[in-house]
């Protein structure tokens, strides 16, 4: 493979992937992008991440990168000057935005994502209480980074922006399915506004799979992985 | 709160965590207050500090907090960057520090399990633990430290849960010394820099430590 090829392991509903992929066409950069089977991992992907056997994989050129905020670093390093960077420059709000980044991939999918997964009311209730105050901070976290302008990263999308922004199609979905307005424009305006804004974006509409696609394969796995629920 | 002219930790004295900061910052040179919290009475400077977590090691720095121990290890890096440099500067080893530094975190919960739990969920804590610091063996090959021929980032934010093994060994009866010769060596030869032998503490402290927290915590 040339040297500066590139080429992305990915799931199409996985929001780790997705964001990656997001950044990748706002940076305008070209990748194969290979659809991986996470049920029956292919040789590539066990090659490439032989650790955690996980998507997303950047390869580059022989070079492999896992953990989708370690790839997000690495394509903001290496193409720095291609289009606005995905980190702010400013060490202290590099500090910020890798917290929230944390918080969201720590806190706030684990929330929803076990609410889908929860047995019981009480279960399913906590997990809708977390993913709201997960929710409400990260209203907060916006006021602060967007100090007034549209996204996360200012005028232009960045690291919280994707980061967050991959997630909005299982939000809905939870919503969907547990019928509790998450995403309330009572609770979290800011963050209702910045999801719609988002969502009209090339790399949003390029990457995110629709709600309803999302809400099927949710389902599906309630049934198949998650042993939840049972087939209609 | 009164402005302190330098920065300012927020720690817990046997936090690996903490001492990952406290590394950080003995091995780029930087003077800083340290402060002893008491996580059994949380002060209201820490919950102020991190309201989100109300965890340490937290950075106070020119009346900004930095939460989270990698977090704050990237922004020191970043803010003091002398000569001394955790992170290397090729982009491509960069990513490879950062992930190998966000997995060594996966010790200490895999460890945690080890400690605090029996029969079968103790047994496949103990196995991943083993397969962990396998990882880390292969990771490291040959080379003095993981950072190559000098002490970084990965070196850092790992060295810290090896004064825990001896605590997992016992309530695991297992060994880990045995099984992972080199990451033993590579210990051995971090506790001779003096940021890692202050930061520390021996592993007969942190196992008390342990025996303390089951007590408090009434796990058999």
């Amino acid at each position: 493979m040339a040297e500066d090829e590139l080429k992305l392991l990915g799931m199409w509903a996985s929001p780790f992937a997705i964001r990656v992929r997001m950044m990748l066409e706002e940076k305008g950069l070209s990748y194969e992008y290979i659809e991986q089977d996470l049920l029956n991992k292919s040789e590539l992907l066990l090659k490439h991440n032989p650790i955690h056997k996980k998507v997303p994989v950047l390869i580059h050129g022989n070079r492999d990168i896992c953990e989708s905020l370690v790839i997000l670093q690495y394509i903001d390093e290496k193409w720095s000057k291609t289009g606005p960077p995905i980190l702010p420059i400013d060490p202290y709000d590099r500090a910020i935005a890798r917290f929230w980044a944390m918080y969201i991939d720590d806190k706030l999918l684990p929330s929803f994502i076990g609410f889908m997964k929860a047995t019981t009311e009480e279960a399913k209730a906590e997990k809708i209480a977390d993913t709201r105050t997960a929710l409400e901070l990260l209203e907060g976290a916006f006021k602060k980074c967007s100090a007034g302008k549209d996204f996360f990263g200012g005028d232009s999308i960045g690291y919280l922006d994707v980061t967050l922004g991959s997630q909005l199609g299982w939000i809905e979905t939870a919503e969907r399915i547990s019928g509790a307005k998450l995403l309330d424009e009572a609770k979290v305006p800011l963050l209702v506004d910045w999801a719609k804004r988002f969502l009209t974006l090339n790399c949003a509409k390029k990457t995110l799979p629709t709600v309803e696609q999302l809400e099927k394969y949710a389902r599906e796995l309630q049934v198949t992985r998650w042993k939840v629920a049972t087939a209609n | 709160m009164a402005t302190s002219n330098g920065p300012v930790l927020l720690d817990f004295w046997v936090s690996p965590f903490g001492q990952r900061v406290r590394i950080a910052m003995a091995e780029k040179g930087i003077e800083y207050e340290y402060k002893e919290e008491d996580l059994f009475n949380k002060s209201e400077l820490l919950l102020n500090s991190n309201p989100v977590h109300k965890k340490v090691p937290v950075l106070i720095h020119d009346g900004k907090t930095i939460c989270e121990s990698l977090i704050i290890m990237e922004y020191v890096d970043e803010v003091w960057s002398g000569k001394v440099k955790l992170l290397p500067s090729d982009s491509y080893q960069r990513a490879q520090a950062r992930f190998w530094a966000d997995f060594s975190s996966k010790v200490y919960e895999c460890g945690t399990r080890v400690w605090k739990l029996k029969g079968e969920k103790q047994e496949a804590a103990k196995k991943e633990m083993i397969e962990m610091l396998k990882l880390f063996e292969a990771e490291l090959g040959n080379k003095t430290y993981f950072g190559g021929d000098t002490f970084g980032f990965v070196d850092t934010a790992l060295i810290p849960f090896t004064s825990w093994f001896y605590t997992y060994e016992t309530f695991g009866n297992f060994s880990i010394k045995e099984v992972t010769p080199k990451i033993g060596a590579w210990a051995k030869r971090c506790m001779e820099r003096e940021s890692v032998a202050k930061a520390l503490y021996e592993p007969n402290k942190v196992y008390e430590f342990v025996c303390f927290l089951k007590k408090y915590y009434g796990i058999e």
